[in-house]
């Protein structure tokens, strides 16, 4: 099990828990981001935050911070991408 | 107005569902704009006829994803649906907008309204797009599936489908049908229940089951501050009623999506066929959000969008102006007989109306670009790109379009600042929208610069003068935006939390219609205002009018040309007006900028319109009327001035301290009555109208007292 954010873009797993106390949670519920859920991490925004998820066909974007407290399982056959260069 | 008897219909959706394609062809453009009372939240409504000859009030909901409500959007659209706004009874039926490429989670929202028993009709809006995509969906085995509630499938950008929700209001009002709501587990039925009868004592008032979920659910605390539920009074029994919930193995606020969609999907069975295909956002945003083609793509967009507002709207600009002045110059030829109302005819009507409407090409020209840029889903792109570099001061990615639109002017900045979803970020943004350095300010940094900074340091030090005043308003701006977000605003934030929808072609209609709301407004509100201050400041510097003193002065030159005298006449009676009076009694304040009592007057009599400065400096410098910043005379006469009392008797005013001053006092000053009153209406207070103009106007005379003073140290 994994924090969101520390998923590189094009990883993806499944939502094991969110923190459901807060108001940006309960929202990403709202949109279909439950426990079981698939969801990947489609990229980064060029300053690095925020990032780019999609899950149930949207695309969202949520600040680093916000994607913390979101843990994953990360799927067997996800793609190990190497981490970014710095630029 | 509309009558009791009409039914009230309301449209109701996720955002970039196309809900406002669907009211605009719905109502025929037949639209009232309003507010909500209370709250910064417009109130879009129209007549709309339905199948059956009856018309009903159709209104437009502000766009959201959940009843879950955190900012006052949200808020308004839950109190909408109880029928808690005053003078509102409850919609007759709700109309859910789904987009049909995500119906799933467009249906969630639905499900949350079903809870109040409303009968609904679903509009399944963008078949178009679904359809391109492979998706198929069976209506009538949805509607079948939802006790009969009618399910329409839609494309508003086409026109396909509109006289079927016509037929289907007509249908629901009639038939009431609703939308059968979920066999909640006993734990939460209960808990409900008991929310809903302590929340009753406690505040004695009806509290629906529907509201109760909501006080049961939400992490915010939104909905139970709107029916006045105090924090200490509820405090126990809601967090009784969550852990009765968790004992039961649910966790409150994820029990009610999990409870919705897991029977959603069985709902949805059968109905949704087909694989979801999407390519070309996926293509198109790995371009535009290239982590080096993005940024890259994002700044040409933006200087496109600038160097349009600057140069499509330079000539209709020019067009106006000459139109001002020729009906000026009309009006005065006419009115020879009579000074006084040749004065204020030429100077206070049509000069006071031409200030604001010389600015109206640009505010339609930006109002064009950013409608296109929501409408096609580049926004919600931009604001990913740039959130990083506002989020640190409090503001999001969206606020970097309302602060660009302010170096053309502050008015489509300010309201372009309604399509940030969080208020806190929204009102921050709205307050330092001002200090961009807007178009007006250019004449008077243009007039500095030519007559003082170029001819003395260069050319390349002119031109690091203006860049200078463009940015010194934005590094004014960014610690002000992290001051109020972190110390002073105690507006909780809404969570940035954005869709990066589909990319859509924009329907001309729409955005030509925005365009031309806002354009409608901003001549309408902050028009009549600025009318209202330019008629006083002209009547300031007209009264009193006292013959002897042109006498005087034709006396004390006998031999000058007439157009010089005349010019001589108007400087004379401006330095006796109530304007020069006040002008010579506040010098002292602006002395230690080293303003004299001439640029004082200046000062003051740009406080409805700055872009009038020029011009006043024009009459008290004894030029007589319709001085520019290109006007040779100008620079000639500023130059020569010099102090006629004091302890700089006969030295130049203008030094390179007080031009830089007089720059600096310009760029940060709130010298702008549309800007105010424009403030004052988004921020929903002219208290916060109030706060911004002392806050900049305390500012530029300390920026503009301390260049003056540390200038004249070191100079």
């Amino acid at each position: 099990m994994v924090s969101l954010s520390k998923l590189l873009p094009g990883q993806f797993g499944k939502v094991v828990s969110l923190n459901a106390e807060r108001a940006v949670d309960q929202r990403l519920m709202a949109l279909g981001l439950l426990p079981g859920m698939v969801v990947k991490v489609v990229r980064r925004a060029p300053l690095g935050d925020p990032i780019a998820l999609s899950f149930g066909g949207i695309e969202i974007c949520l600040r680093d911070i916000e994607a913390r407290d979101i843990f994953i399982d990360i799927a067997a056959d996800c793609p190990v991408p190497r981490p970014r260069k710095k630029l | 107005m509309i009558e009791d008897a009409q039914a009230r219909v309301v449209l109701v959706g996720n955002p970039n569902t196309g809900k406002s394609t669907l009211f605009n062809a719905l109502t025929g453009l037949r639209q009232r704009v309003g507010n909500y009372p209370g709250v910064t939240v417009a109130r879009k409504s129209g007549t709309c006829e339905l199948a059956d000859g009856q018309k009903v009030e159709l209104v437009d909901l502000p766009g959201l994803y959940s009843l879950a409500a955190v900012s006052p959007d949200e808020r308004v659209v839950v109190d909408a649906l109880l029928g808690r706004v005053k003078n509102e009874h409850a919609p007759d039926v709700v109309v859910v907008v789904c987009d049909a490429t995500n119906l799933l989670r467009n249906l969630f929202l639905a499900a949350q309204i079903a809870e109040l028993g409303l009968p609904m009709v679903i509009a399944v809006n963008q078949m178009d797009a679904a359809k391109a995509r492979g998706i198929e969906i069976d209506g009538p085995l949805l509607s079948y599936r939802l006790n009969g509630v009618p399910v329409v499938l839609v494309s508003a950008w086409k026109g396909e489908g509109i006289t079927e929700i016509r037929r289907a209001v007509a249908h629901a009002l009639t038939h009431k049908t609703i939308f059968p709501v979920v066999a909640w587990p006993d734990a939460i039925a209960k808990a409900v229940a008991t929310v809903a009868l302590t929340a009753e004592r406690d505040t004695q008032q009806p509290v629906p089951e529907a509201l109760a979920q909501r006080l049961l659910f939400d992490s915010a605390p939104t909905i139970a501050e709107a029916i006045g539920w105090s924090a200490e009074a509820r405090e126990m029994p809601i967090r009784q009623a969550r852990e009765q919930v968790r004992r039961s193995g649910l966790n409150p606020p994820a029990a009610e999506p999990m409870v919705h969609y897991a029977r959603l999907r069985e709902i949805l069975e059968g109905v949704v066929r087909g694989v979801n295909r999407e390519t070309t956002t996926v293509a198109v945003d790995s371009i535009l959000l290239h982590r080096i083609f993005g940024p890259l793509c994002f700044a040409v967009i933006m200087l496109g969008l600038f160097w349009s507002v600057f140069a499509l709207a330079k000539l209709p600009m020019a067009w106006i102006q000459n139109g001002v002045d020729l009906t000026k110059a009309f009006a005065a030829s006419h009115l020879v007989s009579t000074p006084m109302l040749q004065s204020l005819v030429a100077d206070g009507v049509v000069g006071g109306v031409g200030a604001f409407l010389t600015f109206l090409p640009q505010i339609l020209i930006l109002f064009l670009f950013v409608g296109i840029l929501e409408d096609s889903g580049y926004m919600a792109r931009a604001a990913f790109i740039m959130d990083r570099l506002f989020s640190w001061c409090g503001l999001n990615g969206k606020s970097f379009v309302p602060l660009l639109s302010g170096f053309a002017c502050a008015i489509p900045g300010l309201l372009s600042t309604r399509t940030i979803e969080d208020p806190k970020a929204r009102l921050a943004t709205a307050f330092t929208v001002p200090f961009m350095s807007c178009s007006a300010r250019f004449p008077i940094y243009a007039l500095m610069c030519a007559a003082f900074i170029g001819p003395r340091y260069g050319a390349f030090w002119e031109s690091v003068a203006m860049v200078g005043m463009h940015v010194v308003g934005l590094v004014i701006a960014v610690p002000t935006a992290f001051i109020l977000t972190r110390f002073i605003l105690k507006v909780r934030p809404a969570p940035f939390v954005l869709e990066l929808p589909r990319y859509q072609m924009p329907k001309p209609r729409d955005v030509i219609w925005r365009m031309w709301q806002n354009a409608y407004e901003f001549v309408s509100k902050a028009g009549t205002l600025i009318f209202a201050i330019t008629f006083v400041v002209w009547a300031l510097t007209y009264f009193p009018r006292d013959p002897a003193v042109a006498e005087r002065v034709r006396a004390e030159s006998p031999q000058m040309n007439a157009e010089h005298l005349e010019a001589r006449v108007q400087a004379a009676y401006v330095e006796q007006s109530w304007m020069g009076r006040f002008g010579k009694s506040v010098q002292p304040v602006f002395d230690p900028c080293g303003f004299d009592w001439k640029l004082t007057v200046g000062v003051l009599a740009s406080f409805p319109a700055r872009e009038v400065i020029v011009s006043t400096l024009g009459i008290t410098y004894s030029l007589g009327k319709g001085a520019d910043a290109n006007s040779e005379d100008l620079r000639v006469a500023m130059r020569e001035a010099k102090w006629t009392e004091g302890s700089r008797v006969d030295t130049p005013i203008f030094t390179l301290p007080t031009v830089l001053a007089l720059m600096i006092f310009f760029a940060l000053c709130s010298q702008c009555g549309s800007t105010v009153a424009t403030l004052a209406q988004e921020a929903g207070s002219w208290g916060w109208a109030a706060a911004s103009f002392f806050y900049m106007t305390a500012l530029a005379w300390i920026f503009a007292t301390a260049v003056y003073q540390i200038g004249s140290k070191l100079l």
